[in-house]
């Protein structure tokens, strides 16, 4: 255990509370932090326009881009039952987008959905779209992208998905079917109830991963705007901001702009709304999810 | 609970059999073509989606092999197919440079992973003492906690001590423990049956032989799964070398590599695609090398828990 408890105390509990400390000063880094109160805070909800904006951002992909994701993770998986032969060769090619490190696949999808020579845009105008979306590189679709970026790595959803669909008890269909259930009542009162708890952690984790939603972000902005990695500070959240998430600002603010104080009360923020939607969705989950061995494992 | 598992398996023990003899009768034509053509459609349907999957792959590849003034263009087929691209990533950028420190990293924080999370997993899962579920309770707790909260004082600690743009801030950490990996190998250690530890106990083994001569050995899987998730985060990973490498670029890893071909005259597409083939092309020969344990982890982290 003591080198748990040392990296705990060491990486965790302190850092926590001096950034606690943090969040109630300004701090530069060259100079000791001044005690501020909860300026930082006041300051945030009532004169920051950029951290709603980095908020509404966030809210938009996660209430967007988790639930399709889960839908999506549902329908491959369940594709991958389907087969007698060769399921394992699908699987794996459904899996290996999700191996691919983030910043290549962000890079790789600004490319695929460049609006002037991209694939995706080609097709579009084949198809007859006379103004295909700038996707990256315009404001009002660059979430899209990212949404779309989420999509194609669904790989480690879909396979939790897929161990759920597998453990389902045959004699539930039988039983089913018996009652004469055609496949869509099959599917909402036996997978469904049955995955539910499985759904429940990709939920869960899907909120709280989206709220820290970092480098497909950060990548695909520079990529747009051109900048360099260590330069970036000018244009985070490029195409106009459409692309500044919660972690960006926080990570603008905090190591570009050493506003170490205003970062550390943006942490403390998160952590509290994060808390709030984990409880929320915990309490909320005692309705939907079933657990085969009753009661809350 | 039990008579009821009894029942379910009877059950089936049965529908099994019948099932058989409904197979042993011959299927008559009108079935077979309807099975071939679902069979067709099925088939169909998964190739169309695994299409879509592996286009982009596709694409980068092409890309990766053009002038970079076709890659600019809406063609999909490279003319000519321009090698050279790959020699010249080396040329412009250090690209073994940026290997070798990825590697490093990747492999020394994979070997702290192990060192410190077997231990307390196995503490977690198989021995009994006072706090064990509040310890383990605080393990989960810190898997919810944003790196956001810890980032700013941590990156303050290592400012002080001196070791921004330098590799330890990227692997010392991993000595001490990580949630996430503590708690994938206790769900596996609580799989393992209490018996074979009563077994070596009765022999006189001390934990800590209990440990290392029973359970890590049959705890591979796990442990290799760990490894791998581990290797291939830090392989991944943009944040943290972003954080605490920033100017230092001699000590950069292969994804803030990855971005140098924005600067200057825009942005060098087929440069960028030929380096992210080369960064990508590693973890999918693990990929394939290691599936199982791969599969068995990620399935792992959402069922047992």
């Amino acid at each position: 255990m003591s080198p748990w408890i040392l990296g705990f105390l060491l990486l965790i509990l302190y850092p926590m509370l001096s950034s606690l400390y943090f969040s109630f000063t300004k701090y530069s880094l060259l100079e000791q932090p001044v005690w501020l109160g909860t300026q930082n805070y006041t300051f945030m909800f009532t004169k920051d326009p950029l951290f709603w904006l980095a908020f509404r951002n966030t809210i938009w992909i996660i209430v967007v881009g988790v639930p399709l994701r889960i839908v999506f993770g549902i329908f491959t998986a369940w594709m991958l039952t389907l087969p007698r032969s060769g399921s394992r060769v699908y699987r794996t090619l459904y899996f290996l987008p999700s191996m691919a490190p983030p910043a290549a696949a962000a890079l790789a999808f600004v490319l695929v959905f460049n609006p002037e020579f991209g694939p995706i845009n080609q097709v579009l105008k084949g198809f007859g779209v006379s103004k295909p979306p700038l996707w990256f590189y315009g404001p009002g679709s660059s979430k899209w992208g990212l949404v779309l970026l989420g999509l194609w790595g669904v790989g480690d959803a879909m396979i939790i998905f897929l161990a759920g669909l597998l453990d389902v008890p045959r004699q539930l269909y039988e039983a089913a079917e018996i009652e004469g259930a055609n496949g869509r009542q099959k599917f909402r009162f036996v997978t469904l109830p049955m995955i539910s708890p499985v759904i429940f952690f990709s939920l869960v984790i899907g909120v709280i991963y989206g709220f820290q939603l970092f480098t497909q972000a950060y990548v695909a902005s520079l990529a747009t705007s051109g900048s360099s990695i260590t330069d970036a500070a000018a244009n985070v959240g490029a195409p106009q901001g459409s692309m500044l998430f919660y972690s960006i600002y926080l990570f603008q603010q905090g190591f570009q702009s050493f506003r170490m104080g205003y970062a550390s009360a943006m942490a403390w923020v998160l952590f509290a709304i994060t808390m709030v939607c984990t409880v929320a969705i915990v309490k909320g989950s005692r309705r939907w999810v079933h657990y085969q061995g009753g009661g809350f494992r | 609970m039990s008579t009821i598992g009894q029942l379910d398996e009877a059950e089936t023990a049965i529908s099994f059999a019948a099932m058989r003899d409904i197979d042993r009768r011959p299927v008559p034509p009108a079935v077979r073509r309807h099975r071939f053509l679902m069979s067709v459609g099925q088939h169909a349907g998964l190739i169309a989606v695994a299409t879509i999957f592996i286009a982009p792959f596709f694409f980068v590849v092409m890309t990766a092999l053009m002038t970079d003034n076709q890659a600019v263009t809406p063609s999909f087929i490279p003319r000519p197919f321009q090698w050279g691209n790959f020699p010249e990533v080396f040329r412009q950028v250090p690209f073994i440079r940026y290997t070798w420190n990825t590697m490093q990293i990747a492999v020394l924080s994979t070997v702290g992973i192990i060192l410190s999370c077997v231990p307390v997993a196995y503490a977690l899962a198989r021995m009994r003492w006072k706090g064990r579920q509040v310890a383990f309770l605080f393990v989960l707790s810190t898997l919810m906690l944003p790196i956001q909260v810890t980032i700013v004082p941590l990156y303050v600690l290592w400012v002080r001590v001196g070791q921004i743009g330098h590799l330890t801030p990227l692997i010392l950490p991993s000595f001490l423990g990580d949630a996430f990996s503590i708690f994938l190998l206790r769900q596996f250690f609580l799989t393992i049956p209490e018996e074979l530890s009563d077994a070596a106990r009765v022999d006189g083994a001390s934990e800590f032989q209990i440990m290392t001569r029973v359970i890590v050995p049959l705890a591979k899987p796990a442990i290799a799964a760990v490894a791998l998730f581990n290797f291939l985060y830090n392989w991944n990973d943009l944040f943290a070398p972003l954080l605490f490498l920033g100017e230092n670029q001699k000590l950069w890893t292969l994804t803030l590599g990855l971005t140098q071909f924005q600067q200057r005259h825009g942005t060098e597409w087929n440069l960028t695609m030929a380096a992210s083939v080369m960064i990508m092309l590693p973890v999918i020969i693990l990929f394939f090398l290691a599936q199982r344990a791969f599969v068995e982890g990620v399935t792992l982290t959402g069922v047992k828990g």
